[in-house]
């Protein structure tokens, strides 16, 4: 009921919204992913690989001092442990799969802070593909030490200097290469956005992430299911995850954060679900922050990863039939947030994560709720920031 | 349905249809371009309706779009420009854009308005043909307006018959794998497409674009195929030369 229909839709919100240059890559896609999928050597082959590479099943930790301080019970979904630091990698090691079998050489990706493009150039070394990552030419910039990585690993960076120069332009720049390049390329797409089949693909991916959170809590809580699953969402591709084997359980609560950047009517926000009304994205109609024209407007967070101007359709869908609760969080909360996770468990989150860490102050739960986190990604990355919002 | 482009068709010549960037150079210059494209002997026009993420376009077509929506180019706008342009220019118009601009404006609404206006077509690549008959098809036909669809070299054959099916105007040959502005020059690889698909026998004609941007490629452009569309090339000498540079640009495609 909240997951894809036959068309690609998600209650209004999916669909191929597509160029007709496109058509032949995305439609060899959809006709094969599900198939692909279920083939026992692909099934085989993407755990293994969960396993010996990244590193799963990631732990769930009991946060018992976060638990204190909120009188609650937080577990926190381990994704910042994965190889890369963050859950982003899970859906480049089942797109490179996909992709292998599908005879494509050559692999591109988009990238906002460079998480994504990191996990897609990790990949593409790993099986020695080519790789070329678009990144916004002032991501480029903020984003040094992941430029360097990307190259580490052999991929090429190749700077979007159209639009706004950041994250959306990359995936538009993506998806030209892609129309100009129809037959030996596929586009590792690092979020539940884009055209069907993608973010039904990316879901499924990361799905991983709720299929062990409901295994670890039989065994701590002697349940399978949380009474809360917390994410924070840009595109949505870790809270998808976390959100997947409990979308159709009504007793579990699905909590979405978006990033309010300076506060959701400053101007300068990413809060899509509050800001957002129904338009058409990369290939996908969802919600999106546009003029009343429909020009596709900048959004804005302190947090690269949530910086995007819409929400996969699955989230919008989760929005608008209420089966989701989307709370939005201002960057001073998230940071402060962050500080606060470090201090009470020596855990130093990503400033995306922050966000979701941030809503206990205000959201109360019941002292008996279990409440899980998905600590999407670790904060290295996000080092420069916390520096300078706290004068470290 | 009996539109101008269907008119225009019919006539025993090939086209020349031209594509530009409404508000592109300057906001107020999409009548007097229109007028001097007409005065030139273009035959049909693409007014292309300015949107911040255009992908199927290149960088040219893409520049030529954030400067018009800098210069205040909007949907209502143009159609403020456009208001008495039948008491001037009488060639087939067509508005050419991204879906979320008339998704915002109302499919209907906005349908309604080209045929007030003497709209004939439009071409909405990120419309799929999908979508375009579960949704879409009643409101053009009742307004009078000509879908027309892109068919590229990797477009199946049987999904040109189908689009062929869906098609009442002339279908958009879009002559190699690539986004506007990016091909110089066609080999033997697009003419034996260009040689495949006249072979279809379809019952629309075909006006090739993408890539058109002399008189050696209109001319190879047209050899199997009802006409050409010139883009980036056009919103290039705009750039380079204004309005004043057209004259001499279209005397030298034919």
């Amino acid at each position: 009921m909240y997951n894809v229909n036959e068309k690609g839709y998600y209650g209004e919100f999916g669909g191929a919204y597509i160029p007709e240059m496109l058509y032949p890559n995305v439609e060899e896609l959809r006709k094969n992913y599900v198939s692909i999928l279920q083939e026992p050597s692909f099934q085989e082959e993407f755990h293994s690989l969960l396993k010996d590479y990244v590193g799963r099943p990631t732990p769930l930790y009991f946060a018992k001092r976060f638990s204190e301080k909120y009188n609650t019970k937080v577990y926190l979904k381990r994704e910042d442990l994965c190889h890369t630091g963050a859950h982003k990698v899970n859906n480049t090691i089942g797109q490179i799969l996909m992709a292998k079998r599908l005879g494509k050489s050559r692999i591109i990706a988009e990238t906002g802070a460079g998480q994504h493009g990191v996990a897609t150039a990790t990949v593409c070394a790993l099986m020695g593909l080519e790789c070329i990552v678009y990144m916004g030419a002032i991501d480029i910039e903020r984003q040094a030490p992941n430029v360097a990585r990307m190259k580490m690993l052999g991929a090429t960076v190749v700077p979007a200097n159209s639009g706004s120069k950041t994250l959306k332009d990359a995936t538009n720049e993506a998806i030209r290469d892609w129309i100009n390049h129809p037959t030996n390329t596929h586009y590792i797409i690092g979020s539940v956005v884009g055209p069907h089949p993608y973010p039904d693909m990316v879901a499924r991916f990361q799905s991983v992430i709720s299929e062990e959170i409901s295994t670890q809590l039989s065994e701590k809580e002697n349940r399978t299911a949380p009474d809360y699953v917390v994410a924070c969402v840009g595109g949505g591709s870790n809270a998808a995850g976390a959100y997947y084997h409990f979308l159709d359980h009504p007793a579990v609560g699905i909590i979405a954060v978006e990033a309010a950047g300076q506060g959701v009517n400053s101007g300068k926000s990413a809060a899509t679900s509050a800001l957002g009304n129904i338009g058409i994205i990369h290939g996908s109609k969802t919600l999106l922050m546009q003029t009343a024209d429909g020009q596709i407007t900048e959004p804005y967070s302190i947090s690269a990863g949530l910086d995007y101007p819409g929400v996969g359709p699955m989230h919008a869908h989760l929005f608008t039939s209420g089966r989701g609760e989307f709370i939005s969080v201002t960057d001073k909360d998230a940071m402060q947030a962050g500080i606060s996770l470090s201090k009470l468990e020596g855990i130093i989150p990503a400033i995306e994560t922050s966000h979701a860490l941030a809503i206990f102050e205000n959201r109360k739960f019941k002292p008996d709720d279990v409440v899980v986190v998905n600590l999407s990604g670790r904060g290295d990355k996000d080092l420069n920031t916390y520096i300078k919002h706290f004068n470290l | 349905m009996n539109n101008r482009i269907q008119k225009k068709l019919q006539q025993d010549k090939k086209l020349l249809s031209i594509y530009f960037t409404a508000g592109y150079p300057n906001l107020e210059d999409t009548v007097p371009i229109l007028k001097s494209l007409e005065a030139n002997g273009v035959d049909m026009v693409e007014i292309g309706l300015p949107f911040s993420d255009p992908l199927a376009d290149g960088p040219t077509i893409q520049d030529s779009s954030t400067k018009a929506i800098q210069n205040g180019m909007n949907t209502a706008t143009l159609f403020e420009q456009l208001e008495d342009i039948r008491d001037h220019v009488s060639i087939p118009l067509i508005i050419m854009g991204y879906f979320n601009p008339i998704l915002q404006y109302g499919v209907e609404a906005f349908c309604k308005k080209c045929k007030d206006i003497g709209i004939d077509g439009l071409i909405l690549p990120d419309l799929p043909l999908a979508e375009y008959e579960e949704h879409y098809k009643p409101i053009f036909q009742k307004n009078g307006l000509s879908n027309i669809f892109l068919i590229t070299p990797q477009t199946s054959d049987e999904r040109i018959k189908h689009i062929d099916a869906a098609s009442n105007g002339f279908i958009y040959m879009v002559s190699s794998a690539s986004t506007t502005g990016a091909t110089s020059g066609f080999g033997n690889e697009q003419q034996s497409y260009f040689k495949r698909i006249q072979a279809m026998k379809l019952k629309n004609p075909t006006i090739v674009g993408f890539g058109i941007n002399n008189k050696e490629t209109f001319k190879a452009a047209t050899e199997h195929s009802k006409g050409a569309i010139i883009g980036s090339a056009f919103i290039k000498l705009l750039t380079n030369k204004g309005i004043e540079g057209i004259a001499s640009f279209i005397k030298s495609i034919r």
